[in-house]
């Protein structure tokens, strides 16, 4: 009988599974030890593993994120967790500075497995500071690795492949995501970073998402199955090294492709993602100009009603569908 | 250090530093070289000083002005030359130059391009080395310029409040680029910082070895016996502009004598002939020796081959 745990627990079991195997695994960041984390993804690991290696630290993202990048240069493998994806902001040079080409600037020596969890995201009233998805500002910069779980399955098992990877990963949970429960066995076991996965079969339109989004996405294409239009959805899982091949497999069979993101659309990753795809050889697979459902190109706002209306929802993903089919616009063939 | 034949290494030391960048200073007038690199005439005192309090196993973290820690830890100049004329046998094989000079396999864990920005990094060093239990120390060097930076507040702190086993030194060679300390500080001592984290702080003269040395060798004591950090500031000075492109439009001429007057390599090698360790003037015959190895070491890897332009492509993931 499958086991449910929330994305919260899954998050929690990586890290505690791969602690226990793993005594150079430490976690790092602002209230993760008696306090339990301000999501509690680390309630209860002070506990089993110690202050030294559930570590409350000050509040200096640059400080503890640059010191996990030397302790990762130095053989241990830390994981440092930013409280809100936003304050990310403060520890950019460490990451993109450092982490990111300390190996290629020593001409391969030296490795940095250091692995940045952070919860980002919109829908939780928190204004434009605490509600930011910036991860396509990471997936700009080589050297660095983009993961982005949808479910407690995908991010046990991605998070337990970040902690064996041996580059700087970035993993990028949602605050809405935490207390959704889905499958995901007690034992431990690994998810392949740039890998993604088909989540739902169709062969109308593709659906391309990742993160809380993708859920967005699998909800949309329900709605969209009761109309008779059926949505292949792909759920990324990992936004770099980004897996385009299994978007163009998707697209061969759909001709349709749209991107749902919850960045803002300017220069998003769903970018990327549509120019893989129209730039190369899948180009031809299109028989509709392909579409982005993304975040409005503003600041997050407080108000609940403001904030819905820039963020992306299951409505805006069919009625950006509908539109797509719809015959009289961006038709191809 | 009473050892003679270890202070006339020290003195030798300071002798390469300062032959290695006054050529790499000619080579960028003769157009020989590309790119950028920060020189580290005057300061040679500071870097030796130090890493001669080290023992093996302990690391530091370096900066821009990186030559001098990288040759004072024992990086081989002709590896160190071909890195800066981009050749595959550099220490990064060409693909980070001057700016990025590291081996982190013995314990040099970088030249860093971005002023502060290895401050984190010695924090995670000497944050490992505690973690583990192993008696190593890491030293972080940095200049004035970094204090002012946000890190520096950060990695202090951390480093006070773990007690870990790094030593902050702090090059204040006056000059951040163009912005003296007169006009980036409204403090006379950068040391005077260390009481706000907590840690002990001390100024020392960084034109003078001895001084160095000994205040490095308390520093890296207390923090090897789990005492923590300890911020040492050593005044010093940068003769040369702060890179090639320095058209020195924020001193004086003056000025640049007068620290030069105070040259700690003419210095130590007075006190090492007052001592007996040196004869009169044997110091010059070593200054030539040095000079003509580094001129080798420039001619030897001016002969290596570039690196394949496909390696550019190579090294960005483990």
């Amino acid at each position: 009988m499958p086991r449910e745990i929330t994305y919260r627990e899954a998050v929690r079991e990586a890290m505690v599974q791969a602690m226990r195997e793993d005594d150079s695994i430490f976690l790092m960041g602002e209230d993760v030890g008696v306090y339990g984390g301000a999501f509690g993804v680390s309630r209860g690991m002070v506990e089993e593993f110690g202050e030294e290696r559930v570590v409350d630290s000050p509040l200096s993202e640059a400080g503890f994120v640059g010191l996990c990048i030397g302790a990762a240069l130095m053989g241990m493998r830390p994981i440092a967790e930013i409280q809100f994806s936003d304050f990310i902001t403060h520890s950019m040079d460490q990451l993109v500075n450092q982490a990111a080409k300390l190996r290629y600037m020593f001409g391969g020596e030296g490795r940095v497995p250091v692995v940045v969890r952070t919860p980002g995201g919109a829908g939780t009233g928190a204004a434009a500071q605490h509600s930011q998805s910036l991860e396509a500002w990471f997936v700009h910069v080589p050297g660095l690795k983009v993961v982005m779980p949808s479910t407690p399955y995908d991010a046990k098992g991605l998070l337990r492949a970040s902690l064996d990877d041996p580059n700087p990963v970035i993993f990028y949970e949602h605050k809405l995501l935490y207390n959704r429960k889905g499958d995901a066995p007690e034992e431990p076991y690994r998810v392949p970073i740039g890998e993604a996965a088909v989540s739902r079969e169709g062969e109308d339109v593709t659906l391309v998402a990742a993160g809380l989004v993708h859920r967005y996405a699998l909800e949309a294409a329900g709605s969209l199955a009761d109309e008779g239009i059926e949505a292949e959805v792909v759920d990324l899982r990992t936004l770099s090294p980004m897996d385009h091949e299994a978007v163009a497999r998707s697209v061969r069979q759909t001709g349709k492709l749209v991107v749902v993101e919850e960045d803002v659309k300017t220069a998003g990753w769903g970018a990327e993602v549509v120019a893989r795809i129209v730039e190369g050889e899948s180009f031809y697979d299109l028989d509709r100009a392909p579409a982005r459902v993304a975040g409005a190109d503003v600041p997050i706002p407080y108000n609940k009603k403001l904030e819905a209306f820039v963020r992306p929802s299951p409505e805006k993903v069919v009625e950006a569908v509908r539109s797509l089919l719809d015959a009289r616009i961006g038709v191809y063939s | 250090m009473d050892d003679l034949k270890e202070r006339a290494e020290l003195l030798e030391k300071m002798l390469t530093i300062r032959a290695f960048d006054e050529k790499v200073d000619e080579l960028y007038a003769e157009g020989a070289l590309h790119g950028t690199a920060h020189f580290y005439v005057g300061q040679e005192a500071v870097a030796v000083g130090v890493i001669s309090a080290l023992r093996e196993g302990d690391v530091i973290t370096s900066t821009h002005r990186g030559h001098g820690h990288a040759i004072a830890f024992g990086l081989d100049v002709e590896r160190m030359a071909a890195e800066l004329l981009g050749k595959a046998s550099g220490y990064c094989h060409g693909k980070g130059g001057s700016m990025h000079i590291a081996d982190v396999g013995a314990g040099m864990l970088g030249a860093n391009g971005i002023v502060g920005g290895s401050m984190g990094i010695a924090c995670g060093a000497a944050w490992t080395f505690k973690r583990r239990g192993e008696e190593r120390v890491a030293v972080c060097f940095f200049g004035d310029g970094a204090v002012q930076e946000g890190i520096f507040n950060e990695a202090l702190n951390m480093a006070a409040i773990w007690k870990l086993p790094v030593a902050f030194m702090c090059e204040n060679n006056q000059y951040a680029m163009s912005l003296s300390v007169k006009r980036g500080f409204s403090t006379e001592r950068i040391s005077d910082r260390a009481a706000g984290y907590g840690m002990p702080g001390k100024t020392v003269d960084g034109m003078e070895l001895d001084e160095v040395h000994s205040a490095a060798s308390e520093a890296v004591d207390l923090a090897r016996g789990g005492g923590g950090p300890t911020l040492i500031e050593a005044v010093t000075y940068r003769y040369l502009g702060h890179s090639k492109s320095d058209a020195n439009l924020y001193r004086t001429r003056d000025e640049i004598s007068e620290w030069r007057a105070r040259d700690p390599i003419g210095r130590f090698a007075t006190q090492l002939e007052e001592e007996g360790s040196l004869q009169k003037d044997e110091w010059r015959g070593m200054e030539q020796a040095v000079k003509e190895r580094v001129e080798e070491a420039f001619e030897k890897a001016a002969r290596e081959p570039e690196p394949g332009p496909e390696s550019a492509l190579e090294d960005v993931y483990a």
